[in-house]
């Protein structure tokens, strides 16, 4: 098996990690793993250091970088901190990195316990649940359980799907 | 002494004056009122209205357009704790709707699309809050309130984000101001996430002795958690206040009875009062009510005297011509003497004077 970043090397070190609930494999030689310092493979998104294909999370936060616009209300992040108000719901998205160390500063936690609409409270569940199904994946991971980890992909696949199904009304709904 | 009771004293009852419970909700895929223009306003407030006016709540009930309303008339609603300051500044695009018995307010297009909130007189937190989840639960069938899984309700205010639920209880807290124990409990209540504020009056001042306590947190604690830890709280700080009165009546009678007798010198005869000298006098007024000091007042008189002697509830009711603030202070001042000056004079007996400080204030 070839090195992932050199091509060259033979890869000897290999990493696994989750990303947004998908597994991302990477193979190293020896120098580029030393090079990378990717010797602990539960590190912070090696996958995003080595191969830059990780979230935007969890890219470097001192990166300085254009100005946000939410894509919907098309307020701006310096028209946000002006106003001390955001301009519609879809903010928090767009927004989501400056409002992280914001709304743990001022609140309990950061994840909504109270009432849920009774319209999303299948969403809710179905969140829950590959929350749920994406911990157990990291377990087994770690665990180098691969079967099981196998397993829950497909699941969790699966779960992806019937939510996404639900936005675009075009494609083909799985059922229940 | 009674023993070990969970329940609060019916003491409270005149300390915890009223409780109020509010909701912040928003439509999907409109901007928030604050960083709308105004068709986006009126477009939000059509599809929003009718639906809030049909709640069966609302059965009686009115309805006003912000711009329909003249300023007199919102500083009334202002002065009844129905809609906010800020709502008050509102104009084409935003509006109010209340029920019949005044305990359930709707504000749309204040800060939020919706801001629903119930208030009632007394310590009843969960009742208040059953009354505006009812409400809340028969509109999001038909409206489409924004919600994420992860951050809840979706607030122009992150402070507001999760629950989107604000509580909070006006407390009446004269003894403890006179023994000068407010400080030291407003900054146990604020090591506990919930915020206390002076109802009236700017920064740490506290016209008439009432204050405000509510929670801060809406995000990660869910709406009975929040409840209950408020309710503990403020009946923690009504037994302090229970306390504190009877230290005062055992510790410091004169200084006391010096107080409620003062005030009530004042307010039976004089002409002219400011709204703030009011406020602090009927306050004591009532502490006396509450002591038993006057046979022939009740609490809610006080109570009734407050509310009416607020500037616009003076002014309601003379006519086209603004009264002068002179003018006020003088219609207060009579409206306030033809109340607490026809009982008699408060009964202050001060038992035995044996090691009593002489303190004065
Ligand atoms: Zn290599
Ligand atoms: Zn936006």
């Amino acid at each position: 098996m070839k090195c992932d970043m050199c091509k060259e090397g033979e890869a000897t070190v290999h990493l696994m990690q989750i990303v947004d609930g998908k597994i991302q494999k990477v193979d190293l030689c020896e120098a580029c793993a030393k090079a990378k310092r990717v010797t602990d493979p539960t590190a912070y998104s090696i996958a995003d250091m080595v191969l830059g294909m990780g979230t935007e999370a969890a890219a470097s936060p001192s990166r300085p970088k254009a100005e946000r616009r939410c894509p919907s209300c098309e307020m701006t992040l310096s028209d946000f901190r002006r106003a001390a108000r955001l301009g519609c719901p879809q903010c928090y998205e767009a927004f989501a990195e400056a409002l992280g160390p914001m709304l743990k500063g001022m609140h309990k936690g950061l994840q909504h316990v109270g009432k849920t609409p009774l319209s999303r409270k299948k969403e809710v569940l179905l969140e829950e649940r590959l929350r749920l199904l994406r911990q157990q994946l990291q377990a087994a991971v770690k665990a180098e359980n691969f079967e099981a980890a196998v397993r829950l992909r497909d699941q969790i696949k699966a779960l992806e799907g019937q939510k996404d199904s639900k936005t675009p009304p075009t494609r083909e709904d799985p059922g229940p | 002494m009674t023993a070990g009771g969970e329940r609060p004293a019916p003491e409270t009852e005149g300390i915890v004056v009223t409780s109020r419970v509010r909701l912040a909700r928003n439509i999907e895929g409109f901007p928030f009122p604050g960083w709308s223009r105004k068709p986006e306003r009126l477009r939000v407030l059509e599809k929003i209205l009718p639906t809030v006016e049909a709640l069966p709540e609302m059965k009686g009930g009115a309805s006003h357009a912000m711009d329909a309303l003249a300023a007199l008339d919102k500083q009334v609603l202002v002065e009844k704790h129905l809609i906010s300051r800020e709502h008050a500044g509102k104009n084409v695009g935003s509006a109010v709707v209340i029920n019949r018995s005044e305990t359930l307010a709707v504000m749309l297009n204040e800060e939020d699309h919706l801001r629903m909130q119930a208030i009632r007189p007394g310590f009843c937190l969960e009742k208040v809050y059953a009354l505006v989840n009812e409400a809340d639960t028969r509109l999001e069938e038909a409206l489409p309130f924004a919600f994420s899984s992860k951050l809840g309700y979706l607030t122009a205010c992150p402070t507001n984000v999760g629950t989107g639920m604000r509580a909070s209880a006006m407390l009446h807290l004269p003894a403890l101001v006179l023994a000068d124990h407010m400080s030291k409990i407003i900054s146990a209540v604020n090591k506990l996430g919930l915020a206390v504020r002076g109802l009236y009056g700017e920064g740490t001042e506290a016209l008439g002795n009432l204050f405000q306590i509510s929670n801060q947190m809406t995000l990660g604690e869910r709406e009975a958690d929040i409840l209950g830890r408020l309710k503990n709280v403020v009946s923690e700080i009504a037994r302090h206040e229970i306390n504190a009165r009877a230290t005062l009546l055992e510790k410091s009678p004169r200084m006391l009875y010096d107080h409620i007798g003062r005030a009530y010198g004042v307010l039976a005869h004089a002409r002219v009062i400011s709204s703030k000298e009011g406020m602090n006098l009927l306050s004591m007024i009532h502490l006396g009510v509450a002591l038993g000091a006057f046979g022939r007042l009740a609490a809610e008189d006080v109570d009734r005297l407050f509310m009416e002697t607020q500037p616009a509830h003076l002014q309601r009711g003379r006519g086209r011509s603004r009264l002068s603030a002179e003018e006020r202070d003088a219609l207060r001042a009579d409206l306030i003497r033809s109340v607490v000056g026809r009982g008699e004079p408060p009964k202050l007996d001060i038992p035995p004077p044996t090691g009593e400080s002489p303190k004065t204030t």
